[in-house]
C-alpha cells in the first residue's frame, strides 16, 4: 500500500489485511492486497467489476480463505473457517445474491444459525424481536411474512436487521444500491451512518463514484485484484477516484446526435405476460419502438421487465395483448418466428438464456444463424464455416480470451457479452432487445456494448434498453419508460428526464401524482 | 364390506403401515436436508437382515432393532459421503445404494454354515396392550391392539414434525434444503446438517425394514419388504414432506394392500378379480397420487425443499 488511510492508532483497527492472496482456477482475484478498517467508519471498496472487491469481501466474511496472507481483527491474529466464525466474531456480510431463505419468514431467517441458547423455537417472541430492531434502526419489517413475498428494498433491509440481530461490529455491504432506487439508497446510506455512529464498522462496495463521495469516510481502490490506493474521501476528487480505479481517464461512450426515428419497427399493445408462479407480472403494457432511437425501459428490478422481454421475443407467449416487428403479428409465434422476423435478443442472464455455457465459442456465435448457409448446407453442417466466420467475428467483435475447442463458459463476463451481442448483431435484425446489457462488465467492455447499442441505433435499428442503471440509460436513451408493478407508469424524452424524476416514478409514485 | 372386515382391514393397514412410515418419514428429513436418497430399498432390506440376525442370535428384539438402525444408518454413510462429499450425482447413487443393498441382504440371509433363510424369529413384537382397553369395539383394536413399534411410529412422526418446524436444530435442516448458500452465510454448517440427517433417515429406514422381519413377517426369506423403500419414496411426495401426513399416507397404502386379501374373503363377485391384479392397486395408487400431485400448479404448492437434489460447493463461482 503505497498511500495509506491516516490511521496512527493500530489500536483504532477493526479489521487489518495484511498481503492477501486468493486465486481461482489461476487466475488472481486477490494480489497481495492490504486492507484497513478503522472503527466507527463507513469504508468505500472501490474498484471496477473484477477488480477483486467481492472476492476480498468474501474472505472478510469468511466464505473463501485466502492462498495467503494474514487478517488481524482488533489487533489480534484470526482465521475464518467459515462465515459462522466471522459471525462469532462479529463479522457480517450482506452479499449481493442476498442470502435469505426464499421459502421461511422473516423472523425464521433471523433465528437461522443464530448461536442462541435453547432448542425450542419460539416464534412469536422472535417476531417481536425482529419488529422491534426494524423499528429502532427507522427500517421497518413485517417479521411474519416470507421472504419470497417481499420486495428487493425490504429483502436488504431484512439482510440488514439479520447482521444487527447478531449484533455485528463490521457490516460488509456488497454494491447494495444496484437494486434499490434512488430513494432508497438515501436510506440506505442513513442506516449507514447510524451504524458507523454507534462504532460499528461498515465497508460499502460500489462503483459509483458519486455514492462513494456522498457515503463513506475513507476509500480503498482496488484495480485488477491490487490495492492501488486508499484515501480519506474528503481528499479525493471524484476524477483521481476514477483515474485509480481504471488506471487512465475515464469517458464512456453516450448519444450525442440526435436523428429523426424512422418507422415503427415494433408495436405492442396491451401486453399481459404471466410470471414464473403463474401470476400476471406485466399487466397490460403498451409501447412503440421506430428504426433508428433506442427506447429506455427503467425500473427496480422485478417489476415485470423480464418477463416482458420473455413476452416480446417469444420464450413466453403473452396472456392478452399483440405484439408486431414491423408488419408481423408474433404475439403467438414461436421464438424462430420472431428471430426471422428480425428480433434480437440479449438476456440479462448471459450464460444459459443467451449462451450454452458447454459449447465452444464458434458454436455459440453460430447458434442463431446455423440453419442456414454458410453454416450449413442443406441437412449438414459446414464445419468449416463456423470456423472462419467465428474467427471473423472474434476478430471483429474483439472477443478476448477464446482457446478452440474449449467451451465458452471460461471467458470473462465482459468477452461473454460481446460475444452473444456479436451474434445478435450479425443477425441483421430490426428490434434489438438489450437486457442490462452492462451488468457486470469493467468500463472497457461497457465502452465496447455502449458503442455497439450507438451503431445499431445509427445504422437504423429500434432498440429496446431494459436496465436498472439510470446512468446508462440517461446516456444511451431517446425516450425512457418506467415500469413498476408491471405497468409503464411514466414516459419522457430523455433531455426532460433526471434520476430524482426517474427514482419516484421507479417507486411507484404515478406522473401527475408528483408533487 | 361388513363391519368386521372394514375393522380388519383397518387394523391390518395399520401394521402394513408402519414400515412405511419409519421409512417416509426418515426419507423425508433427508429430503429436507436437500438429498434424495432412492436407496431406501436398500437399506430397509439391510436393517430387515441385520435386525433379524441380531434377534436371531440373542434373542433380544431390542438388540436387533437398535442393529438394524445402526446398520441402516452405516448404508446411508455411503450414500451421504458420496452425494456431500464428492457431490456425484444424487439420483445414480441412491440407486447403486438400492440395488446393492438388495443384494447384500439377500446375501446374508444366505450366508455361513446356519443361513437364515427359511427360519422363524426367535422373539417378535407382540400387542401391548391385551384384554382390557383393547377389547372395546372398534377403538379397541384400532388404537389399543397394536405392538410397540406401531406407538413409536407415531412418537418418530410427531417428533419429526416438532423437530422440523418448532425446533432451531429443524430450522437450519429446512434452511439447509431450501437454501444452502444463504443457510452457510447464516452460520449453519451446511455439510454436517447433511450428513446427521441422512443418517437419521437411514437408521430409520433400517428400523422399518426390521419391523418386516420382527414383527409383521417374523421368519427370514428372500424377499421379505417387496417395494416398500420404492413406495416409501413416492409417500414423501404424497406426504408433502410433512411427517404427519407421512402417517396418513402410509396407512393407506396399508389399506391398499390389505384390500386384495379382504375382496377374496367377500365372496363374488369380488373373489373374481385375480389377485396378480389387486396386487398393483398400491402401485397403481401410487403413480395417480403423482400426477394429480405434481401436475400443474398443485405442484408449487407441495413444498419440495429447493435444492433437493442439488450439490453444494461453496466456493462455485
Amino acid at each position: 500500500m503505497t498511500t495509506d488511510a491516516p490511521t496512527d492508532a493500530e489500536t483504532d483497527l477493526a479489521v487489518e489485511l495484511r498481503n492477501v492472496d486468493k486465486a481461482f482456477y489461476g487466475v488472481k482475484a486477490n494480489d497481495n492486497v492490504n486492507f484497513r478498517l478503522a472503527r466507527g467508519e463507513v469504508h468505500a471498496l472501490l474498484g471496477e467489476n473484477g477488480a477483486g472487491k467481492s472476492t476480498l469481501c468474501s474472505i472478510l466474511a469468511g466464505l473463501y480463505r485466502p492462498d495467503a496472507g494474514e487478517m488481524f481483527l482488533n489487533g489480534a491474529p484470526t482465521v475464518f473457517k467459515s462465515p459462522k466464525d466471522a459471525l462469532a466474531s462479529g463479522v457480517g456480510m450482506i452479499y449481493q445474491h442476498f442470502r435469505l431463505v426464499p421459502n421461511l419468514t422473516v423472523a425464521e431467517n433471523f433465528a437461522l444459525g443464530h448461536p442462541s441458547t435453547g432448542i425450542r423455537l419460539d416464534q412469536k417472541k422472535l417476531q417481536e424481536e425482529a419488529a422491534e430492531l426494524g423499528d429502532r434502526y427507522g427500517l421497518p419489517i413485517d417479521p411474519s411474512a416470507r421472504i419470497w413475498q417481499l420486495s428487493v428494498g425490504e429483502q436488504q433491509r431484512v439482510e440488514i436487521l439479520k447482521l444487527l440481530y447478531r449484533n455485528v461490529d463490521v457490516l460488509i455491504l456488497d454494491e447494495p444500491t444496484a437494486v434499490l432506487t434512488p430513494q432508497e439508497s438515501k436510506q440506505l446510506f442513513k442506516t449507514m451512518r447510524q451504524m458507523a455512529d454507534e462504532g460499528r464498522s461498515v465497508i460499502f462496495v460500489s462503483h459509483k463514484l458519486r455514492e462513494v463521495k456522498e457515503v463513506s469516510d475513507s476509500v480503498t481502490v482496488l484495480r485488477h485484484g491490487r490495492n492501488v490506493g486508499g484515501v480519506a474521501t474528503a481528499d479525493a476528487e471524484a476524477e483521481d477516484l476514477a483515474r485509480m480505479m481504471v488506471g487512465r481517464d475515464l469517458v464512456l461512450p453516450a448519444r450525442t446526435d440526435t436523428t429523426q426515428p424512422g418507422s415503427v419497427v415494433l408495436a405492442v399493445t396491451d401486453l399481459r405476460v404471466e410470471g414464473d408462479r403463474g401470476l400476471e407480472v406485466v399487466s397490460g403494457v403498451s409501447f412503440e419502438v421506430r428504426a433508428g432511437e433506442i427506447v429506455g425501459i427503467a425500473g427496480v428490478s422485478g417489476n415485470g421487465q423480464r418477463e416482458l422481454a420473455l413476452g416480446l421475443n417469444g420464450l413466453r407467449t403473452p396472456t392478452a395483448g399483440r405484439v408486431f416487428i414491423t408488419n408481423f403479428d408474433v404475439t403467438k409465434a414461436s421464438v424462430l418466428a420472431h428471430i426471422y422476423a428480425g428480433m434480437s435478443y440479449v438476456p440479462q442472464n448471459r450464460l444459459g438464456v443467451g449462451l450454452a455455457p458447454g459449447l465452444t465459442t464458434e458454436e455459440n456465435l453460430a447458434l442463431k444463424a446455423f440453419r442456414q448457409p454458410p453454416y450449413s448446407r442443406g441437412r449438414r453442417l459446414v464445419p468449416s464455416a463456423f470456423r472462419s466466420e467465428g474467427a471473423r467475428q472474434i476478430e471483429q467483435y474483439d472477443v478476448r480470451g477464446v482457446r478452440p475447442g474449449l467451451p465458452i463458459r471460461l471467458l470473462s463476463g465482459g468477452n461473454l457479452q460481446k460475444a452473444l451481442i456479436a451474434r445478435e448483431i450479425e443477425m441483421g435484425p430490426k428490434v434489438l432487445i438489450l437486457h442490462s446489457p452492462t451488468r457486470g462488465l469493467d468500463v472497457g467492455a461497457t465502452q465496447t456494448v455502449r458503442q455497439l447499442a450507438l451503431a445499431e441505433r445509427a445504422r437504423g435499428v429500434g432498440v429496446l434498453l431494459i436496465s436498472e442503471d439510470l446512468d446508462e440509460l440517461l446516456a444511451l436513451s431517446d425516450r425512457l419508460l418506467v415500469m413498476y408493478e408491471g405497468e409503464i407508469v411514466g414516459q419522457m424524452n430523455t433531455e426532460d428526464a433526471t434520476a430524482e424524476r426517474l427514482g419516484l416514478l421507479m417507486a411507484g409514485k404515478r406522473q401527475g401524482e408528483q408533487t | 364390506m361388513n363391519d368386521t372386515q372394514l375393522i380388519l382391514t383397518m387394523f391390518a393397514a395399520v401394521g402394513l403401515g408402519t414400515p412405511l412410515i419409519f421409512a417416509t418419514v426418515g426419507e423425508i428429513i433427508t429430503e429436507r436436508a436437500g438429498i434424495l436418497n432412492l436407496g431406501v430399498q436398500g437399506m430397509m432390506l439391510i436393517g430387515a437382515v441385520t435386525g433379524f440376525w441380531g434377534t436371531f442370535q440373542t434373542g433380544n428384539l431390542v438388540f436387533g432393532v437398535v442393529i438394524a438402525m445402526v446398520c441402516g444408518a452405516a448404508l446411508s454413510a455411503v450414500h451421504a459421503f458420496t452425494s456431500i462429499t464428492l457431490r456425484v450425482n444424487q439420483i445414480v447413487s441412491g440407486l447403486a445404494l438400492a440395488l446393492f443393498g438388495s443384494g447384500l441382504a439377500s446375501f446374508l440371509g444366505r450366508a455361513g454354515s446356519e443361513p437364515l433363510v427359511g427360519h422363524p424369529s426367535r422373539a417378535q413384537f407382540e400387542p401391548i396392550f391385551t384384554g382390557g382397553i383393547a377389547d372395546i369395539p372398534i377403538v379397541g383394536p384400532l388404537l389399543f391392539g397394536h405392538d410397540p413399534l406401531v406407538y413409536l411410529s407415531w412418537l418418530v412422526a410427531g417428533a419429526a414434525s416438532y423437530y422440523l418446524f418448532r425446533t432451531r436444530m429443524g430450522l437450519s435442516l429446512r434452511a439447509v434444503g431450501e437454501d444452502p448458500a444463504s443457510a452457510e452465510a447464516a452460520g449453519v454448517h451446511v455439510s454436517k446438517v447433511r450428513y446427521v440427517h441422512v443418517l437419521i433417515g437411514g437408521a430409520l429406514a433400517g428400523l422399518g425394514g426390521a419391523y418386516f422381519s420382527l414383527a409383521l413377517t417374523p421368519t427370514w426369506q428372500d424377499d421379505p419388504i417387496g417395494a416398500a423403500g420404492w413406495i416409501a419414496i413416492a409417500l414423501v411426495i404424497l406426504a408433502s414432506w410433512r411427517p404427519w401426513r407421512a402417517v396418513f399416507a402410509a396407512y393407506l397404502f396399508g389399506a391398499a394392500e390389505r384390500v386384495q386379501f379382504t375382496l377374496q374373503t367377500l365372496g363374488e363377485p369380488w373373489s373374481d378379480i385375480p389377485s396378480t391384479l389387486l396386487a398393483m392397486l398400491p402401485f397403481i395408487l401410487a403413480i395417480i397420487a403423482m400426477i394429480v400431485l405434481t401436475s400443474g400448479k398443485r405442484a408449487r404448492l407441495l413444498g419440495a425443499p429447493s435444492a433437493l437434489g442439488v450439490p453444494y460447493f461453496r466456493e462455485q463461482r
